[in-house]
């Protein structure tokens, strides 16, 4: 006769029972925060509710409309625009400052904690400051090319269409290099001398380290945190929204303002969500695209 | 008096009756009844919780919260005012009334009410009470508050707006007055920025400041939807409007078509435009500044109402504020009690003359308050209220017009005819366009 194992002894003992109970809570979380706002939205898109009223189920039709609608077809333009626009340049000068960070330098912790600073400023705080920066009236960025003698009267950095775009990008890039570079710096970080030394003493150059020994060394972190760049900087909300309001003429507009704009301000939950939701193939494109292509074995 | 009896007195005790002695009330003759306070009988241990926008004057939060303790210390019920960035609070009252909590007491913008109106308590007898004992309240006033016959919101005022311009500035310009028609309105903006001092006009998303877009467009006969909310904007009256909007724009101050709401006040009391479209906080904040230089320019300061277009009758619009009660409240006694209380006479003129009359008010009584002639410059904000048209012009208020409104299609209409981004025709067909889906309720 086996031995009689208590139950507690084989309920602590049994991996499925405890798997199940340790992810609960997790599971939980994401079901109440993550599947259960997105079903919502993925619902209310479908549906014509306005703040304060119920909707009815219209299947297609906030879909249909929008892919008429020129100020959402501009939207994703700019979106798409913002995103890729941000992100190369970010994705450049963040690896040239994570390069720079990773020398030997005198108050080397001083300058890397300098360097987070963008980051850590609220982001509305930020976009106030650039609001005042971009001012068709009291830039300061105008005031000085005016004091150099390079320009004769100020820009018009919001008022312009494209100006405007340019401005908004630059705004975010400011932004998010801090991010980059850190999280880049981290992945140099963990590269081993020896391989750079290898490498030395098999007769490469700088170039031919960095393309042969750092790129594909860093390729893991670089496909992480290039995807969480595209996710962020595809959402973006606050910049906008403090800088220009999406004008002008609807310009600036990415589909998170627009989506605000006319789901919250405008109280048309269903078609603010549709907008909302039509962001979702471009994010799983753009991660996967990202996030795939990196992480081929080759570089690992 | 038989028909307010000394039960009814006890009954309501710290009660809205009691605040509304404040004004007299209890004291009334029979012939005057109607005029009686509502019999407001305050829940035991009430609290309210107030969202209102941040103040533009400093005087008004002031007296503001001054009424507010005089409420407290009348009645006994403890009131807290959160304040919010005034684009703010109407998201906020859109996700208290989905999830049905939140302030028992919300002061908006607009017509916020006509979104939720059956989730609001029914204000018609203090608004009632209100309109026979102050003259009646200004036409505007019922097509924002009123849905049906019952009162969903208590007007407050509005943050009017007036042509704000540099008296010196337009006589050198050649106008010894101010233009009150659209040609020699656009004259004066020709004149003025041929004599380098330009005027300046927001076109950007600019809620507030954005509005003398509606004025254009009205001023021409051009409106979006008739009164039976079918959309009409795309019409030769919004035509000419928007070519006017075109020959106006090169004559503004370069920018504006980024122009948010705070720009123009910078650039005013900067001394880089001399005519906008402000509320009277330009003035004030020239007026009461330390600085010596705004001080002498508050002098030269002057307002004016918007020129009357070819409809030959005034189109302003303005920020229209009002009050409003959720049901989910457990005190909407409390809560119209505090509401009857701050608009008494006792309580209103103090405030807005504290405000130095920045929202102008919605009972026609209060134009005899002593703000609008203790300085001549305030005179034409008095009239704001009663010159101006609501936003949804001429048809309803409620979900449609709301959308449309904080969708900017008209500013978006008017700013991309001015810039030449589209023609006035592709401009208003785009409009037309938006509005159609905005109006498909």
């Amino acid at each position: 006769m086996p031995p009689h194992v208590p139950l507690w002894d084989r309920v602590r003992d049994n991996t499925l029972f405890l798997t199940i109970v340790f992810m609960a809570p997790a599971g939980l979380l994401l079901l109440v925060f993550l599947t259960y706002p997105l079903g919502l939205g993925i619902w209310l898109g479908f549906t014509d509710t306005r703040i304060g009223r119920p909707g009815v189920f219209i299947g297609w039709e906030n879909y249909a409309s929008l892919l008429q609608d020129s100020i959402f077809l501009k939207s994703v333009f700019n979106t798409v625009l913002y995103t890729s626009a941000a992100t190369v340049v970010k994705f450049a000068l963040g690896l040239w400052l994570a390069l720079l960070l990773n020398r030997r330098l005198p108050f080397q912790a001083f300058i890397r904690a300098i360097v987070l600073l963008p980051y850590i400023v609220p982001t509305v705080l930020s976009a106030i400051a650039f609001w005042w920066i971009y001012d068709s009236q009291f830039s300061i960025l105008s005031w000085m090319l005016t004091k150099l003698g390079l320009i004769d009267q100020y820009i018009d950095f919001l008022g312009d269409e494209n100006n405007a775009r340019a401005a908004v990008i630059a705004a975010n890039i400011w932004r998010g290099i801090p991010f980059v570079a850190i999280c880049l710096l981290a992945g140099l970080q963990t590269i081993s001398p020896s391989l750079y030394e290898a490498a030395s003493l098999d007769g490469a150059n700088a170039w031919q380290r960095f393309c042969y020994v750092t790129v594909p060394n860093l390729m893991p972190v670089l496909s992480i945190v290039l995807t969480f760049s595209i996710l962020f900087t595809f959402t973006d909300f606050q910049l906008i929204y403090a800088i220009t309001r999406g004008g002008p003429n609807n310009a600036t507009h990415l589909m998170a303002t627009l989506a605000f704009q006319r789901g919250i301000n405008g109280g048309m939950l269903g078609e603010g969500a549709a907008i909302a939701i039509a962001m979702v193939p471009f994010l799983i494109l753009s991660t996967a695209v990202s996030y795939l292509a990196l992480q081929r074995k080759k570089w690992q | 008096m038989s028909d307010f009896t000394r039960r009814d007195v006890l009954k309501t005790t710290v009660g809205a009756a009691a605040v509304g002695a404040a004004g007299g009330g209890l004291l009334l003759p029979k012939h005057v009844m109607a005029q009686q306070a509502p019999n407001l009988k305050i829940e035991k241990g009430a609290k309210l919780r107030v969202l209102r926008w941040s103040q533009f004057v400093q005087g008004d939060i002031d007296q503001w919260m001054a009424n507010t303790k005089k409420f407290t210390e009348k009645t006994g019920v403890e009131v807290r005012i959160d304040r919010e960035n005034w684009p703010d609070v109407s998201p906020k009252a859109s996700v208290a009334a989905n999830v049905g909590s939140g302030p028992d007491i919300i002061v908006d913008f607009f017509d916020s009410p006509q979104l939720f109106a059956d989730k609001l308590v029914d204000l018609t007898d203090i608004a009632t009470y209100l309109g026979n004992k102050y003259g009646g309240w200004f036409p505007v006033c019922e097509k924002y508050s009123m849905r049906g016959k019952k009162w969903i919101g208590l007007p407050l005022g509005a943050a009017g707006a007036c042509m704000v311009y540099r008296k010196s500035h337009v006589e050198a310009a050649g106008f010894k007055e101010f233009p009150k028609d659209m040609d020699g309105f656009l004259k004066l903006c020709k004149s003025l920025h041929d004599k380098g001092t330009p005027a300046g006009f927001a076109l950007g998303n600019a809620v507030g400041d954005g509005s003398w877009t509606y004025w254009l467009m009205w001023a021409f006969g051009g409106k979006m939807v008739d009164d039976k909310n079918n959309v009409v904007i795309n019409s030769p009256e919004t035509i000419k409007a928007l070519e006017y909007a075109k020959e106006l724009y090169p004559n503004l101050i370069p920018g504006t078509l980024g122009w948010l709401d705070p720009n123009n006040n910078k650039a005013f009391l900067d001394g880089q435009i001399s005519l906008t479209n402000n509320g009277i906080s330009v003035y004030y904040a020239a007026l009461k500044s330390p600085d010596p230089k705004l001080n002498e320019m508050a002098k030269d300061i002057y307002h004016a109402n918007f020129p009357v277009g070819p409809v030959g009758h005034p189109t302003e619009l303005h920020l229209f504020s009002q009050s409003y009660v959720f049901k989910y409240t457990k005190y909407p006694n409390a809560a119209k009690a505090y509401l009857l209380h701050m608009m008494e006479k006792e309580q209103y003129e103090p405030w807005q003359s504290a405000a130095i009359g920045y929202v102008t008010h919605p009972l026609k009584a209060y134009e005899n308050n002593a703000v609008w002639k203790s300085d001549p410059k305030n005179l034409p904000y008095r009239d704001t209220v009663k010159n101006m048209l609501w936003h949804g012009y001429s048809g309803t208020l409620g979900y449609s017009s709301a959308a449309a409104l904080n969708d900017y299609i008209v500013n978006n209409m008017v700013a991309q005819a001015a810039s030449g981004s589209k023609t006035p025709k592709e401009a208003a067909a785009e409009a037309e366009k938006r509005l159609q889906r905005v109006y498909r309720v």
